[in-house]
This record gives structure tokens, C-alpha cells and sequence, in this order.
């Protein structure tokens, strides 16, 4: 026997198909198919955890997705622990290791339970209360104590080895839930040929069908029947079924999230298979046919284990084939628990009575209680319970008071009615609606093209339920343009139809009482506090829910929302509707990381941008710096250097000889067309109508607002054709910016443009042997200083290959930068560092890059300059022309505040002592005297030691900071305070004729 | 995640495709060296932050690259209409869907609606 509570013939599992399982390190037997719920049941263990803020002990309180309690921990190995599984989804299988959570040091004995006590010390809103004073005790004292308190599992601390995939699908009915009303749609709309996708939490369709053994349709079993119907929608090719699979998220335009769980029942997957996959359906219609929810009777010490929902309990009787206890109570304000008390009694279980707060329940379930001899009192409440890890008895009282009478149970089913899942219907933004008569939250208006059917639309009757689903499915399936050929019919029958329900507080737990009756089991929230809440002013649900912490655990309230909403409402005098319901919200039940995560980890995350030489400087020593997404050779390490170094070396080898670089990653646009200078007239600050073809210009491109966006090197290749570069980070929003400015403000004009980042590899050759270096290699261009100056371009060839080469710098040395085709670049970089590393030259990274530039003032749009800097700010004032009727930014420029005095200006800082180098982004005071808060002027935006100058050099922004040349400022840090010059931003060759030669 | 019609590609796309633009229908004035301060101010700065119905703009960034208009309702996310740019507002009134569900009783929800539900 897989466990001592087994009813042998009762259930659909196979007693021969047995399974070992460890709870908190005991092994017990199950079977295949069991979840880790009921096979814990099967061998008697009610106590699976310990209770969030009280530590109470707890047991299991649904067979499904909405359990609060029953929390676990799933171990395979030190890197696969699950923490919070619910123990009623977690399927068993062989060997699996189960831990109990939240409890210090054993599960029967938690020291935790002291909070229990305590517990008029920890009413709602504690925390708000009582951790205000003295305030830096919250730092370093309250919260550090309350968050190692708070959580209830741990999570791994090694790296999660599983993967897991994603999908997506589109079909033109997505059915969410196949329990009856679910398979029926799904059917319906799939013998038309729509493509249809159905999924469902659980291992096998079925739903409600699971514990609801008194159904039958079209003469079957409604299990069997729901199985059938599966099989025969998976032979089907226009139809998907997915088990194992919860819609978790509804988003615009029927866009569902569903997590199929792939491998997480199985002892031993295939490491092939992911764990889990995500899919990501666009559905034309959706049918919801997620159910309802029993909930839970709000009384005193409802929460002791052993007391569940009673179609928990028959779910444990009809599918795993397991009794709950073996003297049963039953506590209910509707009929549906009459049910689970027939199927255990004629199961041979004693039921010690029907405890039922109506004085009149529904007269067919009434009668058979009488025929199978069972006491039923009506018009009662039980007001107690007993029993520490376990319940032991009832304590059973006439509603409005009188003698109570203990009654000796070991289990306790309850029952207040249904609450119909509307969580997607919500999530898809319609708008639920209260129904009055029946006391429920339904489907009013909707906002998705989706329908709702069955036990969540709020459909009792059976068959009303088979022809409310079996239409849907066919109106749906229509209007994607699919016809029936023939109308489904399905006869359905069952043995009661339930009445009753209750919402709030039952008897012996309503106003004026302190009793502790849970109406949210995971975050320990009984209704005396949604009172209190009341009270102390929180007059709407979601301040309520807030103070309280009411369905706010990772149950998301399944069981609580209603009761805790019945509560408030009484206490405020007001009408259920008028206090409203909080917000459902994705995801319906927990998604791990993993799943959502998905495919991006590690390298995958981000894509990296290599350039073409990539391999070439990694064989070189190449250290990389990510780049936006680009990875940029750094520095060049030789053997015993470390950076700084490295870039020494780099900085004077460039200035005394010559340095090569990987330049690729710069953007690059190609502007052609007739009116391609007009555009670039109105895009950049310069004038473009008098350069020349063969020359090239420095660009300045401002926003409208008049703040620099960009800069780079234009040069004109023919009167119709220009060759435009950007800032590595800005080629993206650059190409955008021109092509938004194209098509939408200046599209008269006959320009195309063209992203050719990636089509060129771009090599620096930088230094006095510049020349001398590509001298040997370049065909059919005159390289002579006369007839190739500075800041020209030219077409011709390189090492056999087409080029455009330019006569540019970023150094402020003699300079050519050679683009060749992509896929030439490699070849021509070799080609070149055989030339240059005979006669002393080296590659030089994007740090020495940095340091040269600054050694000659350049700035670097976006280091220097922050979206806050005018070119005059930065001393180009000179780019912007001065005559043009119109460039993006024209009026910006000459907004008061851009023309005002005393703005932030760009200078050069030298330290007094020239070895201090500057912190970059560190602030500068003119007296370092002041009292703190000091007024601060300016900050460092560049700070470099430079070998050439001997010396460290910055960059800073200052307000007024063109008019302080040779002042002296100050700029504290923690452990000094530095003093600094006001200087140009020339630092090496002021006069610049080291570019000329 | 959206669908979104793009009025070039004359086809419905995924979200992901597109990448949002801002206001529509905001041109930018001839005669920019001419505004006053107050008027370049209301140009480049001021903004509504509609609550309802929008008009704005779209790039089909990873697709046809061309930015056009769009019609949509901030609250219910609802794109009433995508159409060219340069194109001027289409009549809104004529373009408000009776009802896109199966069942055909289920109203659009819009701001408008919202609203009236809760006066």
C-alpha cells in the first residue's frame, strides 16, 4: 500500500506503479501520478508548514493551483532548488527530495510559534507603527531583523543549470481551461478547421471533472469522457493541446502568455528538453473556461491542519483515491460540500456530521444526507476548533449563540460557495460586474475580442454550461471565418445542482470578536483585521488590502479577496460594489525567472558587435571594453605591463612615430541624392553648400532645442554624395534623427540614406610616419601634403582594394583613416602592421584614443557634453554658421537661457600638483572654505594622465568658466581637497601644426 | 504586446517591430527664427499627455523603416487607425468600432466609456 489512507478501488491512479519520495528527510511511498499533496495525505501527514507571520502550523487546503498553505521546497541538486511549489501541483516522482520551509529548527517543533503568542503585538499595520522610531534604527537594526524573518522558502544560491524555451504561436481560438465547459468549446470550434489551441494547469484535462464524479455526458463518466475528448482533439492537425500549461498572463490584442511545465514531473529528464517553455500565442478569439474557486469558511482557528476545501478532500477521494481523515466534519454555507461528505461516506469513511450556517439547504442534497444516515445541522456554526498539529474536534453552536458541543474529528472539509475565476477575463481589461442575487463578481463589459463560459462566467447548470461552451466555440471559430458543417450536441447530467454561498465572517467570528478566523492563510490576515483597517481609516480595498497584506502573498488572494472585500464592506456600512475589487493581476499563479528570462542569459543577453579585425587584436593582446554593444580593443598589454602601461606606451609611440587603431565601430551614413547638401545644411549647424568634393568638414548636429546631439567628420565624395560618420553610441538615434527629419519635416527633398556601419572596416594610422606606413600600400592617390591636405578624402585603392581614404585626426597628429570593404579589413590591418611595427609604430585602444584627444581638446559628444551643452558652451561657436536661414536648432540656440551669461562652459583643468590626475564627474567649488552644502560651479568630465605632456590634464565643465582662465578652483573629495587651474583646452601642439605636415 | 498596422507595409505586425515617436500632427513652423519665445516654447515643449484618445507617431524601425501616424486610446491601448505621414487627422467619429467581439454586444472600451461608468 502506497500509503495507510488509500481506499483501495477509489481513484484513477495505478497501485502498482509506485514512487519514492523524502519529506524533510523521511521517505514514504506514492504513486505515479500522485502530487506531492496527495501522496502526503495517502500516508497521513496533514502538517507541511508553518504560517508566515505567526508560525502557525499548517497543512493543505485546496488540490490546486490556489493553495496558500501547503508551500514546499523541490530539491534535485544544489543548484535546482525550488522554493514556495505548491505541495498540490508538484507531481511526485522517484526520489525526489521535499522540505518543508519557514520553520526553525523542525517542522513540529518551530521557535518561530513564539510570534503566536505574541501575537496581539503584531496586529495589521505593525510594521507601519512600530519601526518609526528612532530613525536610523530602520537602516541598520529593523529592517536587516525583519527581512531575514520575512519569506518562507530559500532561494539556490548556485546558478540555475536547467534551460528553457520560448514560442510562439498564433491560431484562431486560444481555449484557457479544459475542464467541461474548456473541452466543449475547444471541440466546437475545432470541427469547423479553426486552428485551435487549448491548454490547462493540470497534468490531464478534465478540470472539475476530477472530483465531480456524479457527472456524466453523453452517457460516460465525465473523467473518461473528458479524455476521450482530448485524444480526440490531439488526432486532430488543426488542434494544439497543451497539459501542464497555465495561461498566466492576458495582454493587449489577445496576446496570452502561457508556461507549459516540460520536465518538472520527471525523475530523470532528458537534458534536452527544456524545463519549462514559454509560449507566446496571439489569438484571433479567446474562450476563458478557467472555473471557479471553492472558498474557504471564515471562523475561528480555521486554519489548523486537517481543514480543507471539501472539493479538496473529494478531489483526494475521486482521483488519487485518498481520505482525508477517517472521521470526517463538514462546515458549509452551500451544497457542493454535502457532495464530497456522500462520495467519503459511501467510500466507507465516517462523516461525524454536516455542519451548515443555512437554516434551509437545497432539499435533494438534504434528503440523501438523511438517506445515508448522516447528522446534519443546519442553522449552526462551528465557532472552534482544536488540536495542535492536527485537528482534533469541532466546537459546534446554534447560530446567534446557545451551549457548544465538541465533536472529535481528524478532518474538517468547509465550504462558503464559489468564486468564479474572472482573473483573465480582468486581465484582458473588461470589467467585471456584481451580481447581486448570487453574490458574485462576473464578466461584465468585455475590452478583448473573448468570451467567457461555464463556472467562470458564472454558469451553474450543467447543461447550460455544454451549450453556453459548445456556442462559443462555433461563434468564435465563425467569426475567423470558419463554418460547422453539422451542430455539436452533448447531453449532460449530474446529481444536484448547488445553491447556497457566503462571503465574510460565519458565526462566532463576526464584529466585536478577536478570535483569530483566517481569511488569507499565507499572509496570516484574519478578518479582525480587515476591522481595523476599517478603523484606523483605510476606507478603499486597496488601502485596505495594502494595511493588511491581505491577498498580496503568492496566492494573489484566491481564497481571501472575497471574504476580506464581505468584511470591509460590512464594517463600512456600504454595499459590496461600492468598496470594488482590486486589480487582477499577471501572473494568475507564480512564473519562475527561468521561464520568462528564457534564452537571454549569458551571452545571449545582448548581442556583441564585433568588428572585422576582432580576432586579429585579441591575437594581439587586445584587452575589450564594451561599447554600447560593441566590444573596442581597450589597450594593447605587453608582457609585464599593466594598463596604465600600456597606455603610456601607446600614448607617446603615437606622438613620437605612429599608432594604428580600429576605428569601424564609428557609425557611417551614406547621404546621397540632389538635394543631399540642402539636407545636410538644415541637419548640422555648418554650412555644407561650400565644401567641395574631395574635402571633409567637422559637423555639429543639435536637437531642436539647440543642445549638441552628435558630431563627426562629413566628407564629400561627389557634388551628390557625402560620407557621414557619428559617435559609435550615437549611430543609431543619428540615422533616426535624419531619417525622421527626412520623411516627416523635409520630405521634398530628393535624398537617400544609408546605414553603412558595418559595410566598412575603418583603420587609424595616426602619428609622423603616418604616411610613411600606407605610403607603400596605396595605389592611384597622390598622398603628398600638397594634394592630399588635412581634412580631405579621396578614392582609390589599398593593397589591391577599393578605399576611401581620409586625411582626418582624432589625435591631432598627421593622420589617415582607411575604410575598406568589411570583409577586406582583417587583411588590410596585417598588410599595415607589417609596415608600421619595422619603423617603431604599435596598435593603440580606445583609452590612448581617449588621452590623445583630450591632450588636444577634442570633446567626445556625450562625455564632455551632457544634452545640457550649446557649441558655444564648448568652444565650437565657429561650426555653427552663422549665415544659414535654418538648421534643426536654430531657435533653440537663441533661447534666453542659451544666450544667458554665466552658463557652464567647457575648459581645461591642471591640477597644481601635476601628478594628482582628477576624479571624472568630480564636482569644483570656488572656495573650498564654504559651509557645506558648498555651492557647486562645474565637475570634471575628463581627466587622464597624459605621458606626452608629462602631467595630468582634464576637461571640465564650469559656469562662467571661459571668463576664469587662470583662476584657481578647488575640488574636495573625501580624503582632500585638490586645487586646480583654469586652462584652454589645448594641452600638446596648441598650434596645431603637427596636422599639417 | 500590440499589433500594429503599418499603413506602408499594409500589413499588422508585432510591437516589436515599432518603436513610438511622440505627438503627431506637430509640423515644424516655416518661419523658426520668427517665433517668439512663447510660441517656440508650445512648439517644442508643450505636450497634452492625453488621457483617451491620441494621435502620435510610429516608426516601423525594424521593418519598413517609415514613420506614420496612429490613432489610439491611452487607456484601453486601442488603435483606432494608422495612416500615412503628412496625411491630415482622419474623422475619428466615423472610425469608432460598434463592436469587435464575437458576441457582438461587448462595447470598446475607452476612456469616454470609462468614464461614463463612473459618473
Amino acid at each position: 500500500m502506497s500509503g495507510a489512507n488509500r481506499i483501495p478501488g477509489a481513484g484513477r491512479l495505478t497501485p502498482a506503479k509506485t514512487a519514492r519520495f523524502f519529506f524533510d528527510g523521511k521517505s514514504y511511498a506514492a504513486l505515479e501520478g500522485d502530487t506531492v499533496a496527495s501522496a502526503l495525505l495517502a500516508n497521513g501527514v496533514h502538517l507541511v508548514g508553518r504560517s508566515f507571520k505567526y508560525h502557525r502550523p499548517r497543512g493543505i487546503v485546496s488540490a490546486g493551483a490556489e493553495e496558500p498553505n501547503a508551500l514546499i521546497g523541490v530539491e534535485r541538486d544544489a543548484a535546482r532548488k525550488q522554493p514556495n511549489v505548491r505541495a498540490t501541483v508538484q507531481d511526485v516522482f522517484d526520489g525526489m527530495k521535499v522540505v518543508s520551509q519557514n520553520r526553525w529548527p523542525s517542522l513540529a517543533f518551530d521557535v518561530g510559534a513564539v510570534n503566536n503568542l505574541l501575537a496581539p503585538f503584531f496586529a495589521a499595520g505593525f510594521y507601519y507603527k512600530t519601526f518609526m522610531w528612532p530613525k536610523q534604527a530602520w537602516k541598520h537594526v529593523y529592517e536587516p531583523q525583519i527581512r531575514a524573518a520575512a519569506g518562507l522558502g530559500v532561494s539556490p544560491t548556485e546558478d540555475d543549470t536547467d534551460h528553457y524555451s520560448s514560442r510562439y504561436a498564433h491560431c484562431d481560438v486560444l481555449v484557457i481551461g479544459a475542464g467541461l465547459a474548456g473541452l466543449s468549446a475547444a471541440l466546437a470550434a475545432a470541427k469547423t478547421g479553426a486552428r485551435v489551441i487549448i491548454c490547462d494547469e493540470q497534468p490531464e484535462v478534465g478540470g472539475a471533472l476530477h472530483y465531480d464524479k456524479s457527472v456524466t455526458i453523453d452517457g460516460l463518466d465525465g473523467f473518461t469522457w473528458a479524455q476521450a475528448t482530448a485524444a480526440n482533439l490531439k488526432r486532430m492537425t488543426n488542434v494544439k493541446v497543451l497539459p501542464r500549461t497555465t495561461a498566466f498572463g492576458y495582454y493587449a490584442q489577445n496576446f496570452v502568455g502561457l508556461n507549459e511545465r516540460v520536465t518538472e514531473h520527471l525523475a530523470k529528464p532528458d537534458k534536452k528538453l527544456p524545463r519549462e517553455r514559454l509560449w507566446q500565442v496571439r489569438a484571433k478569439r479567446v474562450i476563458i473556461a478557467t472555473g471557479a474557486i471553492e472558498r474557504h469558511m471564515v471562523f475561528a482557528n480555521n486554519d489548523r491542519p486537517g481543514i480543507m476545501l471539501a472539493s479538496a478532500a473529494r478531489t483526494f477521494l475521486n482521483h488519487f483515491g485518498v481520505t482525508v481523515g477517517k472521521k470526517i466534519g463538514v462546515y458549509t454555507a452551500n451544497d457542493s460540500a454535502y457532495e464530497a461528505a456522500f462520495d467519503l461516506k459511501r467510500a466507507g469513511v465516517t462523516i461525524a456530521a454536516i455542519v451548515d450556517s443555512r437554516e434551509k439547504p437545497g432539499e435533494g442534497v438534504l434528503a440523501e444526507a438523511r438517506a445515508l444516515g448522516i447528522e446534519v445541522l443546519t442553522g449552526h456554526g462551528v465557532v472552534n476548533t482544536s488540536g495542535n498539529l492536527r485537528v482534533s474536534s469541532m466546537s459546534v453552536a446554534r447560530n446567534g449563540g446557545g451551549a457548544a458541543r465538541s465533536i472529535a474529528i481528524d478532518a474538517l472539509l468547509m465550504s462558503a460557495g464559489w468564486t468564479p475565476s474572472v482573473h483573465m477575463f480582468s486581465q484582458s481589461r473588461g470589467k467585471v460586474a456584481y451580481d447581486t442575487e448570487t453574490q458574485r463578481f462576473l464578466p461584465g463589459a468585455y475590452a478583448q475580442d473573448c468570451l467567457s463560459v461555464g463556472a467562470c462566467n458564472g454558469t451553474n447548470d450543467l447543461q447550460a454550461t455544454i451549450e453556453e461552451s459548445l456556442a462559443a466555440g462555433e461563434l468564435t471559430a465563425r467569426a475567423s471565418g470558419y463554418s460547422a458543417s453539422e451542430k455539436l450536441e452533448l447531453q449532460g447530467h449530474n446529481a444536484f445542482n448547488w445553491t447556497g454561498g457566503m462571503a465574510g465572517a460565519a458565526e462566532g467570528a463576526g464584529p466585536d470578536t478577536t478570535v483569530k478566523a483566517f481569511i488569507d492563510f499565507q499572509n496570516d490576515v484574519c478578518a479582525k483585521d480587515i476591522r481595523l483597517a476599517v478603523r484606523e481609516g483605510m476606507h478603499s480595498i486597496e488601502h485596505i488590502k495594502r494595511f493588511t497584506t491581505n491577498g498580496m502573498a503568492t496566492d494573489q488572494g484566491k481564497l481571501s479577496n472575497i471574504h476580506g472585500l464581505a468584511i470591509a464592506a460590512e464594517t463600512l456600512g456600504r454595499e459590496i460594489p461600492k468598496v470594488g475589487l482590486t486589480t487582477f493581476r499577471a501572473p494568475y499563479t507564480p512564473v519562475t525567472f527561468g521561464t520568462l528570462i528564457n534564452h537571454s542569459r549569458g551571452e545571449l543577453f545582448d548581442p556583441t558587435r564585433k568588428t572585422p579585425m576582432h580576432a586579429l587584436e585579441e591575437a594581439q593582446g587586445a584587452v575589450f571594453e564594451d561599447v554600447g554593444q560593441w566590444k573596442r580593443a581597450w589597450y594593447y598589454a605587453r608582457a609585464g605591463e599593466d594598463m596604465h602601461q600600456a597606455v603610456n606606451r601607446e600614448c607617446k609611440t603615437v606622438r613620437d612615430v605612429a599608432g594604428m587603431f580600429d576605428a569601424s565601430t564609428l557609425g557611417k551614413i551614406e547621404v546621397v541624392g540632389p538635394d543631399a547638401a540642402q539636407f545636410l545644411n538644415l541637419i548640422y549647424t555648418n554650412s555644407w553648400d561650400t565644401l567641395k568634393p574631395g574635402r571633409c568638414r567637422y559637423g555639429i548636429m543639435l536637437r531642436e532645442d539647440g543642445f549638441v546631439y552628435d558630431d563627426g567628420v562629413v566628407g564629400r565624395l561627389a557634388d551628390d554624395r557625402f560620407h557621414v560618420t557619428t559617435t559609435t553610441g550615437g549611430a543609431a538615434r543619428v540615422m533616426n534623427h535624419m531619417e525622421d527629419y527626412l520623411q516627416t519635416e523635409f520630405p521634398h527633398l530628393d535624398v537617400w540614406l544609408t546605414s553603412a556601419t558595418e559595410q566598412w572596416a575603418v583603420i587609424a594610422i595616426q602619428g609622423p610616419k603616418a604616411r610613411e606606413i600606407i605610403a607603400p600600400l596605396v595605389d592611384g592617390i597622390d598622398l603628398s601634403n600638397e594634394a592630399f591636405p588635412h581634412m580631405s578624402v579621396r578614392e582609390g585603392k589599398i593593397c589591391g582594394v577599393p578605399t576611401r581614404l581620409f586625411r582626418m585626426s582624432f589625435t591631432g597628429e598627421l593622420g589617415f583613416e582607411v575604410n575598406v570593404p568589411a570583409d577586406f579589413g582583417p587583411a588590410v590591418w596585417e598588410a599595415i602592421r607589417a609596415q608600421a611595427e619595422p619603423l617603431g609604430a604599435c596598435a593603440y585602444g580606445t583609452e590612448t584614443m581617449h588621452v590623445l584627444r583630450a591632450e588636444k581638446g577634442y570633446i567626445i559628444v556625450g562625455q564632455d557634453t551632457d544634452g545640457t551643452v550649446t557649441p558655444d558652451d564648448a568652444s565650437l561657436g565657429w561650426a555653427v554658421g552663422k549665415k544659414k536661414p535654418d538648421f534643426v536648432g536654430i531657435r533653440g540656440l537663441r533661447r534666453p537661457d542659451l544666450v544667458a551669461d554665466g552658463r557652464k562652459q567647457l575648459v581645461g583643468l591642471l591640477t597644481k600638483d601635476p601628478k594628482v590626475v582628477l576624479e571624472e564627474g568630480a564636482q569644483i567649488v570656488a572656495d573650498p572654505n564654504q559651509t557645506v552644502p558648498m555651492t557647486m560651479i562645474g565637475h570634471v568630465t575628463s581627466a587622464y594622465w597624459s605621458e606626452n605632456c608629462g602631467r595630468s590634464i582634464a576637461l571640465a565643465l564650469v559656469a562662467g568658466g571661459k571668463a576664469r582662465i587662470g583662476e584657481t578652483l578647488y575640488v574636495p573629495m573625501p580624503d582632500r581637497t585638490i586645487a586646480v587651474e583654469v586652462s584652454d583646452m589645448v594641452f600638446f601642439d596648441k598650434e596645431g601644426g603637427r596636422l599639417h605636415v | 504586446m500590440l499589433l500594429i498596422y503599418c499603413p506602408y507595409c499594409e500589413e499588422e505586425r508585432s510591437e516589436l517591430e515599432f518603436r513610438q515617436a511622440g505627438d503627431a500632427h506637430i509640423a515644424r513652423p516655416r518661419n523658426m527664427t520668427e517665433m517668439s519665445d512663447a510660441d517656440f516654447e508650445a512648439f517644442f515643449f508643450l505636450r497634452d499627455n492625453v488621457k483617451g484618445l491620441t494621435f502620435e507617431r510610429w516608426r516601423h524601425l525594424n521593418g519598413c523603416g517609415r514613420f506614420f501616424n496612429a490613432a489610439r486610446d491611452t487607456v484601453s491601448d486601442k488603435f483606432l487607425t494608422t495612416y500615412k505621414a503628412g496625411l491630415p487627422r482622419p474623422d475619428i467619429s466615423a472610425l469608432r468600432p460598434a463592436a469587435s467581439s464575437p458576441v457582438g454586444t461587448a462595447p470598446v472600451e475607452t476612456y469616454e466609456a470609462t468614464e461614463a461608468d463612473a459618473k
